[in-house]
């Protein structure tokens, strides 16, 4: 346990780490595999009054109240029509756990940090926002997303 | 947790067990009680607390719990009367003992000053001590028969004759500067001694140790002191001497009884190997058979000479029902369970009613039974974690004895209620809350003595604690029989701090409730008692956190009365399903008056989006769910919907509009924070027989809302973050 956590912090240079790779549209995006407790279906959310457009609602998870982020959305993307295909990551985001609704979750890469590559200076806020580096595989470029920010910010919100 | 710790754990809440028993035993003596049974339990109650802090080493502790439990004792032996003024200082020195306790407990630190006054005014209690010295004490006791209970040694004669005491100090006791003389000199004060000196032990001179000890003294004791008595004279050198208290064969007998009679093996044991010892070995090391703990069950009673002698029959009160201690956590785990257990059935229920079996079939009819073991079962869950409100009413006393001498207001608290049983988090949550109420009811409810005399009213204040269970909810009334709310104040002071408009028109209930608005109570009204920061509206804060609403009714020159309902348990909601905009919500039934299908005529228009609807001749504000939480863009025509009547706090009403009322049910409250934020106008969710999530309706942030008050919004968040 310990061992796998400090890959996550990707304190040791050269550490080895496992990040999820999924697809919104035609992009893909990966996060650390240790911040994903399971991976589901999509249900219908209840809609929440007064929420960001980012936030789809909440669902029923085994009794707990999850609420559902369009990743598409908070990355600034168009969001597509939600079908039975989409695909919800549920992440551990400190204290709480948010789902990530996403189209498809395409693969599970182990990767060394040299790998990652810094992200290029780009004045998108949300690239500033978000992500956390850039791979690339096969050809493909993944972006590593980073979560902290992903749910609203109460203070900023409520200022 | 390493042994220790928890042994350490389990003292602490013993001794919040014994402590409340000292107050409630104090104030019933207070209130008159004279049953020598309930001195007992008060002087137990210190002896136990003493006794535990001695193990862990506790000394302040066990300091002043002496000093207490001597005066007690006192009391306890009749030397010391009841009265009103001894039972104030002991109800003092109760306070002082609990705060040594939690000082212990957290390592804080005591008012040592406070400790000492204390210490002292109990020590001008000992009527010894004030007749100066113990020449008159024989004369005290001649009118008392003493029965020994003789619980532990049920064997032993009930005769009242005295003790033999054979006293054998070792080195260790001289080394800790204690005296053998001084404690002869306390063992004389419990009755007529006859002291014999045992020099068989004494060398010669040439090989005597000045540091060892070699004198034993055996003492005759006649006299009615019970042998916790005698053993406490020891109670600091326990452990540095060889004791032994053994009962004199018969009463007022001073002939020499042997030695050792009557007393348990180990001291047969102890005594013997005194013996052997101290021929054998005259610096005797440190021996492995200690005298016994000074058993507390032992005690004397004393009795009416004219009830019937029972010795042992003492009658008792009657003891509680055997109760264990279970870790919350496991409980707290087993309700989420049954919360589960209740989803899922109605899930099931659902999915039956829709395979279409009929109402009849021994599915469904096996379903009804299952439905109804469930409500059971969570009702007794739930009732694992109800508590009586007693743990938090017992703190009150003590905080109004400490207000009343601070404002210098004589104040009665009357509680009532106190075996109301709700959940415990509604318990905890409910000591801050009313703490401030009973501050403010005796700081500012209450009027000075001069004024009261001038009204005719008694100088004695009373503050009133009263719960009660009422509808599935508890009420609990904070009422003071003061000058009420000066309502030509409150408005001026509302007006100077900008809270409502000079020309406003308010009714006394709209004054009244100025005082819960946030920044009524600022600092430059605050005195030290009421103040501390915290205002009226944080009181109510916390009761609508608890999903409670607070609302004051006054008269003037006759008192103010706050009264909070409080649901029974923050868990599970008794809900009406509605829809709205395709959306299932769930409002709190507690807060609806009724329902009802608006008329076309019913609708009127105020200009703007603004309704109101008539009810009997009332005219109340109409407000649309949907568009208050933003489901829909414009307002649902009022005749498609069904307008439920609320009936927020304060007695204030309001209609609100839905599609659809689905039916009634017990929902499983889940927290929308836990994983999200605070949502306005939603007060937390549930998970409905089809597994989806439904919000729940906060019912008064919705009416604020639409009523325009943004501010409450803001004041919600606050209340979140604070």
């Amino acid at each position: 346990m310990t061992q796998t956590h400090s890959t996550v912090a990707g304190a040791q240079a050269g550490g080895l780490r496992e990040l999820i790779s999924f697809r919104i549209g035609a992009q893909e995006f990966c996060v650390d595999i240790m911040a994903v407790r399971e991976i589901r279906g999509w249900t219908a959310a209840t809609a929440l009054p007064q929420a960001p457009p980012f936030v789809r609602g909440v669902i029923n998870l085994r009794g707990a109240v999850l609420p559902i982020v369009d990743l598409a959305a908070r990355l600034g993307f168009e969001s597509s029509e939600t079908t039975d295909r989409n695909v919800i990551i549920v992440a551990q985001i400190g204290q709480q756990v948010v789902g990530l609704l996403v189209d498809a979750v395409s693969d599970i890469l182990t990767v060394t940090d040299d790998v990652i590559q810094p992200t290029p200076d780009v004045a998108s806020d949300t690239a500033k926002l978000f992500v956390r580096g850039l791979l690339a595989v096969d050809g493909r470029m993944i972006s590593l997303i980073g979560l902290e920010r992903v749910m609203p910010d109460l203070e900023l919100e409520a200022a | 947790m390493d042994p220790l710790a928890a042994i350490r754990e389990t003292f602490f809440q013993e001794c919040e067990e014994q402590l409340a028993e000292l107050e409630s035993g104090l104030l019933a003596m207070e209130a008159g009680d004279t049953d020598p049974e309930t001195i007992n339990a008060v002087f137990r109650a210190v002896h136990s607390i003493k006794g535990g802090a001695g193990a862990f080493s506790l000394e302040a502790l066990v300091r002043f719990a002496h000093v207490f439990e001597t005066a007690l004792d006192e009391m306890r032996s009749g030397r010391l009367a009841a009265t009103n003024e001894v039972l104030k200082t002991l109800l003092r020195a109760a306070d002082v003992l609990a705060d040594h306790v939690r000082a212990a407990h957290d390592g804080s630190a005591v008012d040592e000053a406070h400790t000492a006054e204390l210490a002292e005014e109990l020590k001008a209690l000992d009527p010894n001590a004030a007749a100066g010295g113990e020449a008159e004490s024989e004369e005290d006791w001649g009118d008392f028969e003493f029965k020994p209970m003789a619980v532990a040694a049920p064997e032993a004669p009930p005769a009242a004759g005295g003790w033999r005491v054979r006293f054998a100090p070792r080195a260790d006791l001289y080394a800790k500067a204690n005296e053998a003389a001084l404690l002869l000199r306390e063992l004389a004060r419990l009755g007529e001694t006859t002291v014999e000196l045992d020099v068989s032990a004494l060398p010669a001179l040439a090989d005597l140790d000045p540091e060892a000890a070699y004198l034993a003294w055996t003492v005759t004791l006649t006299g009615a002191a019970d042998e916790a008595a005698v053993r406490e004279v020891f109670e600091f050198v326990d452990g540095d001497c060889e004791l032994e208290v053994s009962r004199l064969a018969a009463a007022g007998a001073d002939d020499a009884a042997p030695l050792v009679e009557d007393t348990g093996e180990t001291l047969d044991i102890g005594a013997l190997l005194a013996r052997v010892q101290a021929v054998a070995d005259p610096p005797p090391p440190p021996l492995e058979a200690p005298p016994a703990a000074p058993a507390p069950a032992a005690v004397a009673t004393p009795q009416d000479p004219s009830s019937p002698p029972d010795g042992q029959g003492q009658p008792r009160k009657p003891e509680a029902g055997a109760t264990i201690r279970v870790d919350l956590e496991r409980v707290d785990r087993l309700i989420d369970l049954v919360g589960e257990l209740v989803i899922n059935q109605a899930m099931l229920s659902q999915r039956v009613m829709e395979a279409g079996f009929a109402r009849a079939s021994g599915v469904a009819m096996g379903l009804d039974e299952l439905e109804q073991l469930t409500r059971e079962i969570q009702d007794s869950v739930m009732a694992i974690r109800a508590q009586p409100v007693k743990s938090v009413f017992q703190r009150m006393p003590r905080l109004v004895r400490e207000v009343a001498a601070m404002t210098g207001k004589p104040v009665r608290l009357v509680t009532d209620g106190e075996g109301t049983e709700v959940d415990k988090t509604v318990i905890e949550r409910l000591a801050d809350p009313l703490t401030h109420m009973i501050r403010n009811a005796i700081d500012h409810g209450l009027e000075s003595p001069e004024k009261r005399a001038a009204a005719g009213k008694p100088a004695e204040g009373v503050v009133r604690l009263a719960a009660a269970h009422r509808s599935g909810r508890i009420v609990i009334e904070v009422a003071d029989d003061g000058g009420g709310i000066n309502r030509e104040r409150v408005k001026s002071i509302a007006i100077e701090k900008g809270l409502i408009a000079p020309e406003a028109a308010l009714n006394d209930e709209e004054i009244d409730n100025l005082i819960f608005m946030p920044g009524f109570s600022t600092a430059s009204e605050i005195s030290d008692i009421s103040g501390r920061g915290v205002g009226m509206d944080v009181v109510r804060r916390s009761i609508q956190a608890l999903g409670g609403r607070i609302t004051i009714s006054s008269r003037p020159g006759k008192g103010s009365t706050f009264t909070m309902s409080l649901p029974l348990t923050l868990a599970v909601l008794d809900g009406m399903v509605v829809s709205v905009q395709g959306q299932t919500l769930v409002a709190p039934i507690t807060a609806i008056v009724e329902t009802l299908l608006p008329k076309p005529g019913d609708v009127h228009s105020l200009g703007g989006s603004a309704r109101v609807i008539a009810i009997r001749d009332t005219y109340v504000p109409l407000i649309d769910v949907g568009q208050a939480l933003g489901y829909r863009a414009g307002p649902l025509d009022a005749t498609q919907g069904v307008a439920l009547l609320i009936e927020g706090e304060g007695g204030a009403r309001a209609a609100l509009l839905v599609d659809a009322i689905q039916g009634q049910r017990q929902v499983v409250i889940k927290s929308l924070e836990a994983n999200y934020q605070q949502v306005p106008g939603v007060a937390a969710a549930t998970i409905l027989g089809d597994g989806r999530v439904a919000l729940i309706l906060d019912i008064d942030t919705i009416v604020a809302v639409s009523r325009g008050a943004d501010s409450l919004r803001a004041e919600k968040r606050l209340a979140a973050t604070g």
